[in-house]
């Protein structure tokens, strides 16, 4: 707009045009034919679909096709680690990125890019009962006599370590200390009747009628009822914000429209069609538009927060499958010497 | 008769507990909101795209694993070589194996940094993540079926028959398919649709090394996965129930072609 | 047929069991002797006992009726047996679930309990002894028990001196099916069982958390036990076939 009202003659602003148009024409030029593949974890399917479509619209994505593949988190991130081509990555954890950084396959500072290199958001909520009849607000009613706690087994899924660490912080943010918030941890999980392989199985179990409370994610949540089915969700106070990475291949042939495909997928004609499919944008202002979808929370800590310290630290501390407090945790609960 | 009728309410009852009322429940489900999601699910292009690929692998797996169970059984069975038990016990081992493990064991070989991986894809052959593994991994499932069916009845019918047939100078060739292969036909035909079911019905093993790349590695299974992910419950069910009527087609097919019993 | 042999099976097991011991002797002994470990391999052995046993007897009734018997029914009967096979396991989790599990139109609730793993490994284990054991009977030749008839012997006794011997190897063919199939379950179970470590958690699954949990070397480890148990139980089984049918050799 601005070269447009600048004192300027006729020529100088016809170059001007032509170079911006020519170079419109170069990027969309460069990108036709291309083909990007994609492997996501498989909440977000749907919407990046459409995600893709909308895409494939701009100037930019014009000519772009993309192969698409849909998983859990970690058995995605552990094909990509063998072999399975890949030019964008959108999983569910930072934790299972860094499985490819580790393998060299994603640069090691992809999370210092704009929004810390995540797509979206979701955090961590509690599916009820219709009419929520045990009248479970909080951490604290998890635990109360005769509740009984739905949540995926941390170990068989990674996206179950949010719920792990979401629980944890609740209890330091209001105030506990380590061994206390690990104590509760415990005590969890002694009200836990099914450790499902992955959060759909989960939902799957508590939508057949089993537990009165489920550990889940909003977006998983959202995407149950859009499907049709009844699953009534609470937001506690205290609770976890689910961070949901996108990142793009070292590998990739294609980084230039790869790069491209993220920061589309960061800009509000995408981050619209998140919201509208449950997931809560990293974009303020579309946020803003759907609060009322997306109430926030007094409580709401990150992965980063200094009770948890990132993903490296958290995984070591909790889920080292020999020495972490999970592991100690199932065999407190469950084992010879459990009471 | 009382006995005939009891026998016959054991397998009833058992049957309709334990199959017959799973099964009722997947139509059920298939049909729960009509036939229109139901066949939306079912001509998606890449839920066709999957059927296609299933029914090619199961078309390699079959008829690879028919040859070698019929062989391994007749090795196990008439030549008494030291080890036949050990044969024995090993061809039953893939089913041991959990399907998660399968996949594993693919990783390890075919892998990015497995024994075989680097060297194939040196040579632009991509096995994981691609039809290959795919293939290898249901040969590798559905393998012990027709080898476990035909042992036992080619020990029930020793070889008289193939020894009369040599003394009249019948060849080995002649005897196996003029004699051999016609009183196994039932043991093959019911191992043939083991194979064939159990290919259709792969999934763990296959999902881990496939890659679930819409339209090119997906299977009919891992569509149904799909469905189930996104609370498709009509798609999901729907496959299930092609891949059943696929395998029922199969067996009506052979119990239609073998040769007609008689004495 | 060894090089077949060799390739697809030997081949990737001799990877498993490489992959389980590349950390030592002393990592392979901690992975396997883990309490969770033991438990979940006890739970896993004793219903894929049980679930064989099962099998024996009522496969081979079924096996009984589809072959002798002749009823209203009886080919539908035939034609679905298979179809365990069929059906993605997930298919046959959630709805055994839908039936007995906590909505169960039938009352019962069976799920998330060891009675839901033997449940689910009765499911898909249906058809092995069924369809090892009806070739063998199409084959068998009447005459031997039409003679006993004739001469006095009541059913049951033809029964066990004159179809039993002869059977006995397509019903142990079966129980080997049976029993390896149950012990790699993992997809129908999953679904209805819980996965509740050291209750109902079964060493497969327990291998499969392993593996996602980046500790592929412990999870090779319990596999490959879990395996070499299996392959005992097999050898057992084909000494069984091998001692019952004794006498039917030296021709």
């Amino acid at each position: 707009m601005y070269l447009f009202t600048m004192p300027m003659n006729k020529a100088r602003k016809t170059i001007v045009l032509a170079t911006a148009a020519a170079a419109l024409a170069v990027a969309a030029g460069a990108a036709a034919g291309t083909n990007l593949s994609l492997v996501a974890y498989s909440t977000p399917k749907t919407v990046l679909g459409k995600i893709i479509q909308a895409f494939q619209q701009t100037p930019a994505g014009q000519g772009v096709t993309f192969s698409q593949s849909y998983g859990a988190s970690t058995d995605q991130a552990r094909a990509v680690a063998n072999g399975l081509r890949a030019d964008v990555v959108f999983l569910s954890t930072g934790d299972d990125v860094n499985l490819l950084v580790d393998q060299g396959l994603v640069d090691p500072n992809w999370s210092r890019q704009a929004d810390g290199g995540i797509a979206a958001d979701t955090v961590v909520v509690f599916a009820v009962r219709n009419g929520n009849p045990k009248h479970i607000k909080g951490w604290a009613d998890l635990v109360r006599p005769g509740v009984q706690v739905v949540t995926p087994n941390p170990f068989s899924s990674g996206s179950a370590k949010w719920n792990i660490l979401a629980a944890y912080g609740a209890e330091r943010r209001l105030g506990k200390t380590d061994p206390q918030a690990t104590a509760y941890v415990q005590q969890l999980f002694r009200h836990v009747v099914s450790q499902d392989t992955s959060g759909r199985n989960a939902t799957n179990t508590f939508l057949s009628g089993k537990g009165d409370v489920l550990i889940t994610y909003e977006s998983e949540a959202q995407a149950a009822r859009q499907a049709g089915q009844n699953l009534q969700y609470v937001i506690p106070r205290q609770t976890m914000l689910i961070e949901l990475p996108i990142a793009v291949l070292e590998s990739s042939p294609s980084k230039n429209v790869a790069n491209t495909f993220i920061r589309f997928v960061k800009s509000p004609p995408a981050q619209e069609l998140f919201a509208q499919y449950g997931f809560r944008p990293v974009d303020r202002k579309v946020l803003a538009k759907y609060a009322d979808r997306f109430p926030s929370r007094p409580g709401i800590f990150r992965i980063d927060d200094r009770y948890l310290g990132g993903w490296r630290r958290a995984d070591k501390v909790w889920f080292d499958p020999s020495k972490g407090r999970m592991a100690k945790i199932e065999q407190a609960v469950g084992g010879p010497t459990a009471g | 008769m009382a006995r005939r009728a009891g026998l016959r309410s054991v397998a009833v009852v058992y049957l309709l507990a334990v199959l017959l009322g799973p099964l009722a429940m997947v139509f059920y489900r298939a049909f729960g909101q009509g036939v229109r999601p139901l066949w939306v699910a079912l001509t998606d292009a890449n839920t066709v795209h999957a059927f296609r690929l299933t029914l090619e692998i199961t078309a390699i797996a079959v008829p690879v694993n028919t040859v070698f169970g019929v062989v391994c059984a007749l090795a196990i069975v008439r030549r008494r070589f030291p080890g036949a038990g050990i044969v024995n016990a090993l061809v039953d081992l893939p089913l041991a194996l959990s399907p998660v493990v399968v996949g594993l064991m693919l990783f390890l070989l075919y892998g990015r940094t497995g024994w075989f991986g680097p060297s194939l894809a040196g040579h632009g052959v991509q096995v994981l993540f691609a039809t290959p593994s795919l293939v290898l991994a249901t040969i590798f499932v559905s393998l012990p079926f027709v080898a476990r069916e035909v042992v036992p009845t080619l020990r029930e019918l020793g070889d008289e028959q193939e020894q009369a047939a040599y003394t009249l100078g019948a060849s080995g060739r002649q005897a196996f398919w003029r004699i051999t292969l016609p009183s196994i036909r039932w043991a093959v035909v019911y191992g043939v649709v083991l194979t064939t079911a159990r290919s259709l019905g792969e999934y763990g093993a296959v999902a881990v090394v496939s890659g679930h790349i819409e339209g090119k590695t997906e299977t009919a299974t891992l569509r149904v996965q799909d469905y189930y992910e996104n609370f498709n419950t009509a798609g999901a069910y729907g496959i299930a129930i092609v891949l059943a009527a696929i395998s029922v087609l199969v067996l009506l097919a052979l119990t239609l072609l073998r040769p007609k019993e008689g004495a | 047929m060894t090089t077949f042999l060799s390739v697809v099976v030997l081949l990737p097991i001799a990877a498993l069991v490489w992959s389980s011991g590349s950390h030592g002797r002393h990592a392979f002994w901690s992975a396997v002797t883990a309490p969770e470990a033991v438990a979940a391999l006890k739970l896993t052995l004793g219903a894929s006992l049980l679930v064989a046993a099962v099998n024996a007897v009522v496969g081979t009734i079924t096996a009984w009726v589809l072959v002798r018997d002749d009823f209203t029914g009886r080919s539908l009967m035939n034609a679905v047996i298979d179809l365990p096979f069929a059906l993605p396991t997930i298919v046959g989790g959630l709805t055994l679930l839908t039936l007995y599990g906590p909505r169960s139109p039938l009352g019962l609730d069976l799920a998330y309990t060891r009675t839901a793993v033997v449940l689910a490994l009765l499911f898909e284990t249906l058809p092995f002894v069924v369809r090892t054991v009806q070739p063998v009977l199409h084959e068998l030749d009447r005459e031997a028990e039409e003679a006993a008839r004739s001469l006095g012997a009541h059913e049951g006794r033809v029964f066990r001196s004159i179809v039993l011997p002869n059977i006995l190897p397509g019903i142990l063919s079966g129980v080997a099916l049976a029993f390896a199939r149950a012990v790699g379950e993992i997809g129908a179970i999953v679904l209805v069982s819980g996965n509740l470590p050291f209750r109902t958690e079964v060493a497969a699954v327990f291998v499969f958390n392993h593996i996602q949990s980046g500790d592929e070397n412990g999870a090779a480890a319990v596999a490959v036990v879990l395996l070499a148990l299996a392959f005992g139980v097999l050898l057992a089984v084909g000494g069984l076939r091998h001692l019952a049918t004794r006498h039917e050799r030296g021709t």
